[in-house]
């Protein structure tokens, strides 16, 4: 390996990438929330037969900004009887696991030319981890502290139930994500996102959502219908069901710290959909090879978009769940489908040779015997 | 001291400080976060003994799913503030000092005397594969190691637990 000029060069590119693409993620999920509130309300809006937001800026594409000098400006009330170092830290423990998971989501691949002949694939991506697949499940699971803290520190009946509802929904609907999420572990093999992106390369008829149908399709219909559960968008909204709980978890939040709040649902909605996106709609390849010559991150934006769009659509269409309907649901229907899916892939896995599969198993490393002796060995 | 003792010993200071803050607390609710916390420098430490996958697991399954069920059952029960009462030198605290004290010598004690300390706060170098998934997998599923058996039987106690817990709710009605 020969040592690289001074000069800025693909091994600075190597280096630097994981930092720019940390604060790229991050820029790109912030600045995503005021748009997404506007698209939301006249999206909503349409579906209604509505105006929606149309006074602020052209096409009310201002009111975002409007919306944010508002909150920002309202009277930030601490009701008595609150638990106040719990009461503060609420809406930061819901903010920080989106934040943090904008380091998982790998939104490309770029050839970098190293220098004497040899190229080299770089991920998009700030972390490329091993298990990067369990760290999601450990954000997405600790997701749900900001609610139930929320809730039960505001000291407040409606809050304490709205959190009591959104733990156990979110318990819940966390064994059928988890499950399904597995199952595209199962058809990538592998935990890491980005060799989970690089096994549907190949267009639409490799995503994972496609493969050894129906399976697929089921196994990626129970992640979205989860995903939606777990972002506590309607119709899961039960912790916040303004017609039942005021507000639910969120009442005695004013200003700031409820668009803390705010915030961090959209920002969990726009990971939850990359999430969608590298599990089972292919990441940041096109479906179809004619299309290629577009670039690898639009097309990532582009699923990401479709799915945010998907949830206002279903938000504006269907009713929200009955309580013992969304318990039913979750345990009775969606747990069970998504568990034989598993199972059936599990065995195609284990008894079929898919060529295409191939080339994504790891060959056999060699046995780690030293895990065992490496105990009472000599050290 | 190099680095890697002084992150050792700061998340070690962490571990027990929170873990201290869970018994001494008097408030529930407060005691379940400080054991979070707890579970989360936990994973910290298996990432130092470079065990990324027992981490994110550690992560996942203490902070995220069983301290959601704690603090779910505990806002249910609605335990307020001050109400477990504590008694000084009662039979239960004095055992507590002796089980602390025993334990706190012979775990220091053995180590010390077989390692020194900082030895053990060392990461598993001959370990090949690391603590990733597929180094795990491979130790609990290969029939030639001696531990399939052993996880399948604790699998088994967790069904067995399971079950028994449903039989006891479905007694009542």
């Amino acid at each position: 390996m020969t040592i690289p000029d001074i000069s800025v060069g693909p091994f600075h590119i190597a280096v630097l990438l994981p930092y720019a693409m940390f604060l790229i993620m991050l820029a790109i999920v912030l600045l995503a929330v005021p748009l997404l509130t506007w698209v939301e309300r006249v999206t909503l809006g349409l579906i209604h037969d509505r105006l929606g937001p149309n006074r602020v800026g052209p096409r009310g594409l201002l009111q975002p900004i409007a919306d944010g000098i508002k909150l920002f400006f309202k009277e930030d009330i601490l009701p008595r009887s609150v638990d106040r170092g719990i009461y503060y830290l609420a809406p930061i423990l819901s903010m920080a696991p989106p934040l943090v998971a904008c380091a998982l989501i790998p939104i490309g691949a770029v050839r970098v030319d190293m220098g004497g002949g040899q190229t080299r694939s770089l991920a998009l991506v700030a972390a490329d981890l091993n298990v990067g697949v369990l760290w999601i499940f450990a954000l997405a699971s600790l997701q749900v502290y900001g609610l139930i803290l929320a809730g039960w520190s505001s000291n407040n009946k409606y809050s304490l139930l709205g959190a009591l509802r959104s733990s156990a929904q979110s318990i819940s609907y966390e064994l059928a994500m988890s499950a399904a999420i597995i199952t595209a572990v199962l058809m990538a093999g592998s935990m890491s996102l980005v060799s989970i992106v690089q096994s549907q390369a190949g267009g639409i008829g490799h995503w994972n959502l496609f493969r050894w149908f129906p399976l697929g399709v089921v196994g990626g219909s129970v992640y979205l219908i989860s995903m939606v559960a777990e972002t506590n968008r309607a119709p899961f909204d039960l912790p916040e069901a303004e017609s039942e709980l005021v507000a639910g978890f969120q009442t005695e939040y004013s200003s700031m710290k409820f668009a803390v709040f705010f915030m961090s649902e959209y920002a969990a909605m726009v990971i939850a959909s990359s999430v969608a996106t590298v599990l089972w709609l292919g990441g940041w390849y096109s479906p179809v090879a004619a299309l290629r010559f577009i670039p690898a991150p639009i097309w990532f934006f582009a699923k990401v978009g479709a799915l945010i769009f998907g949830y206002i659509w279903v938000r504006s269409t269907l009713p929200r769940f009955r309580y013992d309907a969304l318990m039913r649901f979750g345990w009775k229907r969606l747990f069970p489908v998504v568990l034989v899916t598993l199972m059936a892939v599990a065995f195609v896995r284990a008894y079929t040779t898919d060529p295409t599969a191939k080339s994504t198993i790891p060959p056999k490393p060699e046995k780690p015997k030293p895990v065992m002796s490496g105990a009472q060995g000599g050290r | 001291m190099s680095s890697h003792a002084l992150s050792f010993l700061v998340l070690a200071a962490l571990a027990t400080g929170t873990a201290l803050a869970v018994v001494l607390h008097r408030n529930p609710v407060r005691s379940a976060l400080y054991l979070v916390a707890h579970m989360l420098v936990l994973a910290a430490l298996f990432l130092k003994l470079s065990a990324q996958f027992m981490a994110a697991v550690q992560v996942v399954i203490y902070a995220g799913a069983i301290m959601v069920l704690f603090l779910f059952t505990i806002m249910l029960l609605n335990l307020g503030a001050g109400e477990i009462e504590r008694k000084r030198f009662s039979v239960g605290f004095i055992s507590a000092v002796v089980i602390a004290l025993v334990l706190a010598i012979t775990i220091l004690g053995g180590a010390v005397w077989h390692r020194g300390l900082m030895q053990i706060a060392t990461p598993v170098r001959d370990l090949r594969m690391g603590g990733t998934a597929e180094a795990v997998g491979f130790a609990l599923y290969d029939p030639e190691l001696p531990w399939l058996f052993a996880f399948e039987l604790t699998s088994v106690i967790l069904l067995v637990a399971a079950v028994g817990a449903v039989v006891l709710a479905g007694r009542r009605r």
